[in-house]
């Protein structure tokens, strides 16, 4: 009789699933149902991907022989720009946290929906309206100030439309994130279900709520800048400009204020996907639940001290390089933490080898080597001569690239089956996840070596010297976009030919698994009990078809 | 933090469901509850936002002292002091309008917020009185700080005995942009205020439904707030 839920027959669904629910594109457009605002978000995000990596394969191209080969030099100053700007602002800030967690967040809640559904949908739109405007800097002639913006440079009059446009492109998608922040964070504090305390949510939870307290507080802090830069530059108010008076260094100051804290609002969510993934596929619960959860707070707290690590050599005083230099190595202290927890997630565990996992396991490679350079680069005495070479740009690739898209992809195979409905080829996913490691590992290993060796960053040409790393970079490159390409054809091929998933094809254990793949508009007939985190007892197999089935549960 | 809120199942969701609770909800005081952490964190950017200004304003006056000493006689402490005076009369209207909606007093609750709008709008009146008078006198921002003989001359002999510093439009820069943008919540709290009004009107809020004016109006007391601490940054020191 322990088979008797298996045995029934699959009741056929009364309610029609999210997807289903109202047709038409305005349905989509002005929906208030988080799943369709985190799909259309992934389409947004996807195209924002797909734009930056176009301009990074110019880059690649153009660096292909020391003198450039590609662009003229100009242009090459205003590819890197964007590459930068559109990727930071339009791809892996929002990335995971708009595009997954929209989707998510409820859905391991046990809930309906976010807190502020219309606050949701305005989140969407003001970040394609800043998504917009960052095209419109590239009719108005682009801008080649890299996407830090410095001025004085940045704020004379020569540099054009282009970056007045790009300001309020900034002011715009920053809205966009502190709204996505707020409504995450108001969500997980009143919209728990019973059963489900601040140590029984999921750690993908821990990691956005930590994620929300840095946007909403730091985000402010860039808007209010590019709104003084662009006045400034309209007006010559002399807030930046020495010229009239005013302090450029401190612009410095107030943009890595945020775009510091960026940087976990960036990884925190990565390591969410991470902690859910590692334990699923181990087949375990996970190692110091507690420690990963407070170490996502701690990153979010000391994350916001840490910003003058950036100006060791913008003229700030000794003493506050020291004292930057010195939180800035504490950060390392609760990203080991989460390392050595999955470690031990792992040991022993039963491992299963799907794309998520895999993805997952690049992540934990990669994001050592990306942590451990920081440490470089934290540490005053070698950031000095290491600073603005390629060491920085690789370091930085790593744990963005190597580390948060990576994480992101395995959050997307992971989640996929309950966002479509339908089960990705897993060799394909394979396949792309061997191309990606091989080929980001190619394109930036040799920049580190590049940066040691003195190559600066942001140049359209280089010392010949160098001639052999950045044609490995260029080759890896291109394997690594063919990777990402591999894997965008899985999943969208899935969408026609892949299996109906079932509601869990994992064997997890969190709330989102026990709804229908892919869920119907209210997510949840009636208000589900929340399990105890991770924990797999009375989980079995079934069946391919039927995926895993909790024990007792028809 | 409190008791997690649910929704109820689609057949529990009775008759007597009321026609502002929202379909994730399972009652309005849950609503209500997650509405005010929702005001509570975007006032939290908020200040951030202004932060951003005040920490400009502190560096500045740590750079250029003299800037700071010398034009501060341009502004008029008694128009400065009459606003603050506006400013916190409108907040208690505010809180007193949060209070009358508890109690569901209809009445009183248009009258409050009528006498928080007629505020706010004193406020903007004189705010637009000091800056024509700066503005007809060429006293702008930036490179367009460019002062009539007049206002020089109607400067306490304090600050004609001054040598004029350089870069006053710096100063004026930010005093502009901090009051403005003061200004510009102050207007959109007007528009708040009209928004509860005619909803009020429509009675509403009660005492099971008030979370939209109890939500204006600790915007409304951050916006006081700034400006308490605007008045002594400019006017007084």
């Amino acid at each position: 009789m322990t088979t008797a839920a298996a045995q029934l027959p699959a009741p056929e669904r009364p309610v029609p699933s999210y997807l289903e629910h109202g047709r038409g594109i305005r349905s989509w457009l002005f929906t208030l149902d988080h799943k369709r605002i985190g799909v259309m978000y992934l389409l947004a995000i996807g195209a924002a991907l797909l734009l930056g990596g176009l301009f990074a394969m110019v880059l690649r191209l153009h660096l292909w022989t020391p003198e450039g080969a590609l662009v003229s030099n100009d242009a090459y100053n205003k590819l890197f720009t964007l590459h930068g700007a559109v990727m930071i602002f339009l791809f892996i800030i929002p990335g995971i946290p708009a595009a997954l967690g929209n989707f998510v967040v409820p859905l391991q809640l046990g809930a309906r929906d976010l807190a502020f559904p219309r606050v949701n949908l305005l989140s969407f739109w003001l970040y394609v309206v800043g998504a917009a405007l960052f095209v419109v800097t590239l009719v108005a002639g682009g801008i080649d100030t890299g996407w830090t913006l410095y001025p004085p440079y940045s704020l004379e009059e020569a540099r054009g439309l282009g970056l007045l446009v790009a300001l309020a492109a900034v002011f715009v998608a920053g809205f966009s994130s502190i709204l996505t922040g707020l409504n995450f964070i108001a969500t997980i504090h009143k919209m728990r279900p019973p059963g489900m305390g601040w140590f029984g949510l999921p750690l993908f939870l821990w990691a956005l709520y930590a994620t929300g307290i840095i946007q909403v507080i730091s985000t402010p802090v860039l808007g209010i800048t590019a709104a003084m830069g662009f006045l400034d530059r309209l007006f010559h108010l002399g807030l930046f400009m020495p010229e009239y008076g005013g302090d450029p260094v401190l612009f410095q100051h107030f943009f890595w204020f945020y775009s510091h804290p960026a940087v976990y609002i960036m990884i925190l969510p990565a390591m969410g996907v991470v902690s859910e993934v590692v334990s699923v596929f181990s087949r375990k619960p996970i190692f110091g639940y507690r420690f990963i959860a407070l170490s996502s707070i701690a990153i979010a707290v000391i994350g916001f001290l840490v910003w003058g690590h950036h100006m060791f050599v913008s003229g700030q005083s000794r003493v506050a390089s020291l004292v930057f230099s010195f939180l800035t190595l504490l950060v390392a202290i609760p990203s080991a933490i989460k390392v050595f927890n999955w470690l031990a997630t792992m040991y022993r565990g039963a491992i299963v080898l799907k794309t998520p996992m895999v993805y997952v396991l690049t992540f934990f490679a990669i994001f050592g080597v990306g942590g451990l350079t920081g440490v470089f680069l934290g540490a005053l005495a070698t950031d000095v001569p290491l600073h603005d070479t390629y060491f920085v740009v690789a370091h930085f690739h790593f744990v963005m690239v190597g580390a948060v898209m990576t994480a992101f992809l395995a959050g997307l195979h992971y989640w996929w089956p309950k966002m479509t409905g339908r089960m990705y080829s897993e060799r394909t996913g394979l396949v792309s996840a061997a191309l990606v490691f091989v080929g980001f590992n190619l394109t930036f290993v040799p920049q580190f070596l590049a940066g040691v060796a003195g190559m600066p960053r942001r140049y359209a040409t280089y010392a010949p010297g160098l001639v052999v790393h950045n044609r490995l970079s260029t080759v890896g490159a291109f394997v690594l976009a063919l990777g990402l390409g591999l894997a965008l054809a899985g999943l969208l091929a899935s969408l026609r030919r892949g299996r109906r998933a079932p509601a869990n094809p994992w064997g997890a254990s969190s709330l989102e698994w026990a709804a229908p793949s892919p869920p119907p508009h209210d997510n949840f007939a009636t208000t589900p009990r929340a399990p105890r985190p991770y924990d797999y007892a009375g989980l079995r197999f079934v069946s391919e078809e039927e995926g895993w089935v909790r024990e007792g549960t028809p | 933090m409190s008791a997690p809120s649910r929704a109820p199942s689609p057949d529990a969701a009775s008759a007597g469901r009321s026609p502002f609770l929202a379909h994730h909800f399972e009652d309005l005081a849950a609503q209500q509850d997650t509405a005010r952490l929702g005001i509570w964190l975007f006032l939290a950017s908020e200040v951030l936002f202004f932060g951003g200004l005040f920490t400009a304003y502190a560096v500045f006056r740590g750079n250029h002292p003299e800037l700071f000493r010398y034009a501060h006689h341009f502004l008029d402490w008694r128009l400065g002091a009459l606003n603050t005076v506006v400013l916190i009369g409108s907040s208690l209207s505010a809180a007193w309008a949060v209070r009358l909606a508890q109690l569901g007093r209809r009445r009183g609750l248009e009258l409050a917020i009528l006498v928080t709008i007629a505020l706010a709008a004193t406020f903007m009146v004189v705010k637009y009185l000091e800056y024509s008078h700066k503005l007809h006198h060429g006293v702008g921002w930036g490179t367009s700080y460019r002062p009539s003989a007049a206002i020089l001359a109607s400067l306490p002999d304090a600050a004609r005995a001054l040598p004029a510093p350089r870069h006053l439009g710096t100063f004026f820069a930010i005093y502009y942009l901090m009051t403005g943008l003061h200004g510009i919540h102050v207007l959109a709290g007007i528009g708040l205020f009209g928004w509860i009004l005619r909803r009020a009107r429509a009675g509403h809020f009660g005492p099971g439904y008030y979370a939209p004016v109890d939500a204006v109006a600790l915007y409304w007391h951050l916006v006081d707030l700034v400006w308490i601490y605007l008045f002594p940054l400019f006017y007084l020191i």
